[in-house]
């Protein structure tokens, strides 16, 4: 049987945005008529509870149940928001704009679905500054949403109402953090809360709000439209339906894969990525982005699921794969991550900020020749100030991953570094 | 001041925020898309429109990459300095563009033409790699090609 592919398949092979008409023809709105004629909000949010839809913007908190934590009924505090996170600046990372780029639409039903399961009064499509192509496609999709009984008042003839907002950024990674989102959108700097309250509790402007990525987004209409049984059925493992899984770095075909979730990762990099470049050996892999531990060739059979990853010792993150080649120095690599780390960090809490352009420093020193022998346990040490529950989000735990793992996998290359005082690849 | 077109523009946003501090990102971007950059008197005008202290904007506009509070050239070049552009050659992209342009990350040319400025990821790492020019992409470079990119902007 033919893979399906329900994200990705209607996406026009010409680069082109799939019109509303298009979208319409290939099954687009039923999810949401379906749920306007037939279902409870409760209910939308226990099929995709049932669906097993975990989040794709790195976390995997199951979206059913983060739903769930919304209050509900008449006298709750009013407005309700819903975000869909299209801050995509995780390194790496490249999916999140072409579902955005190819079909508007989808990522606009899939947000009004989340407002309808959460009985939320405005939606927001917060989206990075850079992505405009995708900020053009996306502005005149929800004006024909509006146009066609999408979104407004009475929606589709039905008493639900939602109003949605494209909300263009100005660029910084801590945007993607869904707190520090919270606060860009409030017009401050993006830097994060402190949990509890969450979001779904006390939100943007303290309403109750639901943050979701663009990715995670898209998958709703789908199963709400076909239901969860047959969206397990999609998936070859415990985790369900398909996964958009990318690969960069010096493979012969780079680029994005719609697969069932839970495909190796060897499958993805020899069937669909054609393997390494003439010449290259594959060293090693950051299979969700930026701030996933290295795997290694040990690994690569491991299911590009969120239950192998992490047993395997990293984490499925985005499914976008960063691939490290025989060729180039991960000392470099490293060194050019904790660097994006350090540049982003903002600076609230001391193990972040102050540790991460530390080890910045000194692996600038150990490429420039200038490495010493107590180096290498100076950054393993970094990564422990690091580690999760001694900062306020999550940008420290995941700048320490490629690091601590680095350091496991590719110890040799540091020593080296230091013991020849250059960088043997330059 | 505020031009009549920027308070204008500005306005527009407020009716769709319930906050006049939201606005204020939009609207550093909006008088930035009229000069090419957002000066400490347009913080202090924006901060009076919006009822901010200039402190605090100044604040907001700091945190913020791709607000520009220092005058550009006419076009600005953002190069991705970010991990699969790296391997993919980003340092020689940059000798390149350095070498060329004859500024460092952070000038602008002596013509005023360009003003060149490092980037993070830009989601385009299967066609590493890239630069933004203008906030337009472009893709899957080399030298010959960042040539033909920079000769279309005049
Ligand atoms: C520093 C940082 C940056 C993040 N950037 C993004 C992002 O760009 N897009 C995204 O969807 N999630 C991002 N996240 C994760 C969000 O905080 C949040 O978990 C996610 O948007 C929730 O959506 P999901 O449950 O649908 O995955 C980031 C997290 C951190 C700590
Ligand atoms: S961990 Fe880093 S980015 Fe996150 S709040 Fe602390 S300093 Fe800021
Ligand atoms: S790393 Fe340069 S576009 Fe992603």
């Amino acid at each position: 049987m033919a893979q399906e592919k329900p994200l990705t398949e209607a996406i026009p092979l010409d680069g082109q945005a799939l019109s509303l008409r298009g979208y319409e023809q290939a099954g687009g709105y039923q999810g949401l008529r379906r749920a306007l004629r037939e279902m409870t909000p409760q209910a939308v949010q226990e099929e995709v509870k049932k669906a097993g839809l975990r989040g794709r913007g790195g976390a995997g908190f199951p979206t059913g149940m983060k739903w769930s934590f919304v209050p509900m009924g008449s006298d709750v505090p009013r407005p309700k928001y819903v975000i869909a996170n299209a801050d995509e600046m995780e390194p790496g990372t490249f999916k999140d704009r072409y579902l955005m780029e190819g079909n508007p639409h989808q990522l606009i039903e899939g947000l009004i679905l989340a407002a309808y399961a959460t009985q939320a009064d405005v939606a927001f499509i917060f989206i990075r500054g850079e992505y405009r192509l995708a900020q053009e496609r996306l502005a005149r999709a929800i004006a024909e949403a509006h146009t066609a009984g999408y979104l407004g008042k009475n929606i589709l003839k039905s008493d639900f109402a939602l109003e949605m907002i494209l909300h263009v950024s100005a660029g910084r990674y801590m945007c993607g953090e869904e707190t520090g989102l919270l606060n860009a959108l409030e017009g401050k700097r993006a830097n994060p809360r402190s949990k509890p309250p969450f979001p779904p509790v006390a939100g943007l402007w303290g309403k109750p709000t639901t943050v979701n990525n663009v990715e995670t987004l898209v998958n709703v209409p789908h199963i709400i439209a076909k239901g969860f049984t047959w969206y397990q059925g999609l998936s070859r493992s415990k985790d369900y339906g398909t996964k958009i899984y990318g690969a960069s770095g010096k493979v012969k075909r780079p680029g994005l894969w719609e697969l069932p979730m839970g495909t190796t990762i060897r499958e993805i990099l020899e069937e669909h990525a054609g393997g390494m470049r003439e010449g290259l050996r594959f060293r090693g892999v950051l299979p969700g982005g930026a701030s996933t531990d290295f795997l290694v060739e040990e690994h690569l059979d491991v299911p590009m699921d969120f239950l192998e990853v992490q047993k395997a010792g990293s984490r499925l993150g985005t499914g976008t794969m960063i691939v490290l080649d025989d060729r180039t120095c991960p000392v470099g690599m490293t060194s050019n991550l904790i660097h994006f780390f350090a540049q982003e960090s903002c600076g609230w809490c001391t193990p972040c900020w102050s540790g991460l352009n530390w080890a910045k420093q000194i692996l600038a020193a150990m490429e420039a020749g200038r490495g010493k022998p107590v180096d290498i346990d100076k950054l393993s040490f970094q990564t422990k100030f690091l580690a999760p529950g001694n900062t306020f989000c999550a940008l420290a735990p995941g700048a320490a991953e490629p690091l601590q793992s680095a350091l496991k996998y590719f110890r040799e290359d540091f020593e080296r570094h230091i013991r020849e005082q250059r960088c043997p690849w330059k | 001041m505020l031009t009549v077109a920027e308070r204008e523009e500005i306005e527009a946003e407020l009716a769709r925020y319930p906050t006049k501090e939201a606005v204020c990102i939009d609207a550093m971007k909006i008088v930035q898309r009229h000069r090419g950059w957002v000066s400490d008197e347009s913080v202090r005008d924006i901060a009076e429109l919006l009822e901010m202290s200039p402190a605090d904007l100044d604040g907001v506009s700091t945190f913020y990459n791709l607000i520009f509070r220092k005058p550009v050239g006419r076009h600005v070049v953002m190069v991705c300095n970010s991990v699969s552009c790296w391997i993919l050659g980003y340092e020689k992209m940059r000798e390149h563009l350095t070498k060329r342009l004859e500024i460092e990350f952070g000038e602008t040319t002596a013509d005023n033409r360009f003003t060149l400025l490092p980037i993070v990821c830009l989601g385009a790492c299967d066609h590493a790699p890239a630069m933004l020019v203008d906030n337009e992409l472009h893709t899957d470079l080399g030298p010959d090609r960042i040539d033909q990119v920079l000769e279309a902007y005049k």
